[in-house]
């Protein structure tokens, strides 16, 4: 190609405004997005309710009640609030971003939009953050209703760190609604059909979700050494070999937003790997960590949860650069 | 050349190693229609995305308004309107936010937009259901939108694509008094069809592609010419007589050729001759004794000029 080296003048975001406002109030009027809201609210309420009920009765001293609100899991309901929102927010995402390209194509409306004076990029770009934005707004809302749930049940009033944690909580739930988002636009860059694109990104979820717990002990154990089994190895070796078990846990979004999630709201959490009794000499068990150093602790998770927006996206955005836009 | 809005030398497109474009010249005329007619699948639409930037070109140059779309594609697309084949608009909106969306896509001020919607409205008889959405419009009246759309934009080169297929003929009569109504606000329009005798009544000068290759270029007459060859063609309907040898006699014909089947009572023949030879045609037949029962003046047609070059391009192959 010739003409492969030429610059293109103009900026890329020319037009990332009307985009990203028409998609935000597209999303936020459509009727997809009512079910989407009552699903998650359902499921906020099915778990907060009951460990809301629990926690009226608790009468020990506790300097985290209100962040037990959003962790602990009544007896009935055997999973929290954060777990419910560790499967929830993935649906939501990959319901606002699964046909936001080729539902496009299939109206016909892709490519009189791109004949206006506007780039791919801003389009894409636009598109990401429309449905970005009322992922947040969809998440603030029920963590508002929650905050507010808990200060009429159980009458007493947030800390100031407690809300820090919660805020933080907030970033990271939106940070991993941004990778499954940008996974659903991904397919529907590549997919004409949007059937076919939901599909592959609920395949993905369910991936995630179900099937990568249970491979990553298969490949660990097919790694390990007999002698790390019977445990005769050395410490080293089976640390490294824990080590490897993260890792691998960690390259599915659930499992870094469920680190993220432990850390903020679990103060006591001093690491989300192994530790031996040597790293524990001096500490005062079960003292809480200053936010500042949970933070810190679940840095990586966070960077992790973006790099991977960033990644998914960039992959989207090169697909969509070399589609045709013809009919 | 100042006046000319659009450009194309040596205009090249490869799919793989198959040429949908195959190095077409190019030139578009300030103000005038002008349409790209052949086949489905001769190049057409590729022509049309190559020049709007929206796809790569492989080879040779385009300038549109003196801007290269691969590298200034926000300038040319700010300047060029364009109606895609089958044009969508956002059904669960009204026709007014469709076009509020282009209008800020277009970054046309604020206190411009309503205005300018109405005037485009307007103008492509819209306005009364300007407020109604999208789901509930005719394929014809999407299509005027999509004209509204290029009026508010206020381009200097609208593209068509297939503007008319899929029409009743009554929108296509309409749709096609909006774009001779474009030409008349000084739009230069280029549509693409493969339906002739539409194109052949708005068009100013045609470009009839192959394969890839425009195979003519220029008026339907001058067309006409290079295909059928040149002469005045009229059609002789009568009986009574020997049709043919008569109008052989008459001074300036060159060919008298048979017109569907020929009865023992007569029939139809097409003359070609060098000047308008009805008058004397009459007088001969009237006069050997001959009822003539048709005389008609033949507009070289488009259609004519189609069939006969592809079928002679099918011969050659």
């Amino acid at each position: 190609m010739q003409r492969s080296t030429a610059r293109r003048e103009g900026s890329p975001f020319t037009g990332l405004g009307p985009v990203f406002m028409k998609e935000f109030s597209d999303h936020l009027s459509s009727a997809r997005m009512m079910v989407l809201m009552l699903f998650v609210i359902a499921f906020g309420a099915l778990t907060v309710a009951p460990s809301l009920t629990e926690l009226r009765n608790v009468t020990e001293a506790d300097p985290f009640l209100f962040l037990r609100i959003f962790t602990s899991a009544s007896s009935r309901v055997p999973f929290s609030f954060t777990a419910a929102l560790g499967f929830t927010i993935p649906l939501l995402a990959i319901g606002l971003g699964f046909d936001s390209v080729n539902g496009e194509f299939n109206r016909r409306t892709l490519s009189r939009v791109l004949s206006q004076p506007i780039y791919r990029d801003a389009l894409l770009l636009g598109k990401f953050l429309g449905a970005l934005a009322t992922l947040a707004v969809a998440l603030v809302a029920l963590w508002l209703i929650v905050l507010g749930a808990g200060l009429l049940l159980l009458g007493i009033p947030p800390r100031g760190v407690e809300v820090a944690r919660g805020v933080a909580f907030l970033a990271v739930a939106i940070a991993y609604g941004g990778v499954w988002l940008a996974a659903s636009m991904l397919f529907s860059v590549i997919f004409r059909s949007t059937a076919t694109s939901a599909l592959c990104a609920l395949g993905v979820w369910l991936f995630f979700l179900i099937v990568w717990p249970l491979i990553v002990p298969t490949i660990v154990v097919a790694f390990a050494s007999p002698d790390v089994m019977s445990g005769r190895a050395s410490i080293d070796e089976t640390l490294a070999l824990i080590q490897f078990q993260s890792f691998l846990d960690r390259l599915s979004p659930n499992t870094l937003f469920g680190e993220a999630v432990i850390g903020l709201l679990n103060p006591e959490t001093r690491t989300l790997g192994p530790i031996i009794p040597s790293q524990m000499y001096g500490a005062i068990m079960g003292a809480p960590l200053p936010f500042g150093q949970s933070l810190l602790l679940i840095w990586p998770q966070i960077t992790g949860l973006i790099a991977g927006t960033i990644v998914v996206f960039a992959a989207a955005y090169i697909i969509f650069q070399r589609e045709e836009v013809r009919a | 050349m100042a006046d000319n809005v659009i450009e194309a030398r040596g205009l090249l497109k490869l799919y793989g190693t198959q040429r949908a474009v195959d190095a077409i010249d190019l030139d578009i005329r300030r103000g005038e229609i002008f349409g790209l007619l052949g086949p489905n699948g001769a190049g057409k639409t590729t022509t049309i995305l190559m020049m709007l930037g929206l796809t790569e070109i492989s080879g040779g140059s385009v300038e549109v308004l003196g801007f290269d779309p691969v590298r200034q594609p926000l300038e040319v697309k700010r300047r060029v309107g364009y109606l895609p084949d089958a044009v969508g608009f956002y059904d669960h909106l009204t026709a007014r936010e469709n076009l509020v969306y282009t209008a800020r896509l277009l970054a046309i001020p604020r206190s411009q937009i309503g205005r300018r919607i109405m005037e485009a409205m307007e103008s492509v008889q819209l306005a009364d259901v300007v407020d109604k959405r999208v789901s509930t419009y005719s394929r014809g009246m999407r299509q005027r939108l999509g004209i509204a759309e290029i009026v508010m934009k206020k381009a200097e080169i609208a593209i068509l694509d297939e503007p008319t297929s899929g029409l009743d003929p009554h929108a296509t009569f309409e749709l096609l008094e909006m774009i001779r109504g474009l030409k008349r606000m000084g739009v230069a329009v280029l549509l693409s069809s493969h339906l002739l005798d539409r194109v052949q009544s708005v068009c100013d000068r045609v470009a009839l592609f192959n394969k890839g290759r425009i195979a003519l270029m220029g008026t339907v007459v001058e067309l006409a010419n290079q295909v059928l060859g040149a002469g005045h063609p009229i059609l002789v309907e009568a009986s009574g007589i020997d049709i043919a040898a008569a109008l052989r006699g008459i001074d300036g014909v060159q060919k008298v050729m048979p017109e569907g089947p020929q009865g023992s009572e007569g029939g139809a023949w097409r003359v070609v001759a060098d000047r308008d030879v009805r008058a004397a045609a009459a007088q001969r037949i009237v006069s050997a004794g001959g009822a003539l029962t048709r005389l008609a003046d033949l507009q070289p047609s488009l259609e004519e000029v189609y069939t006969r070059y592809f079928q002679e391009a099918r011969h050659a192959a």
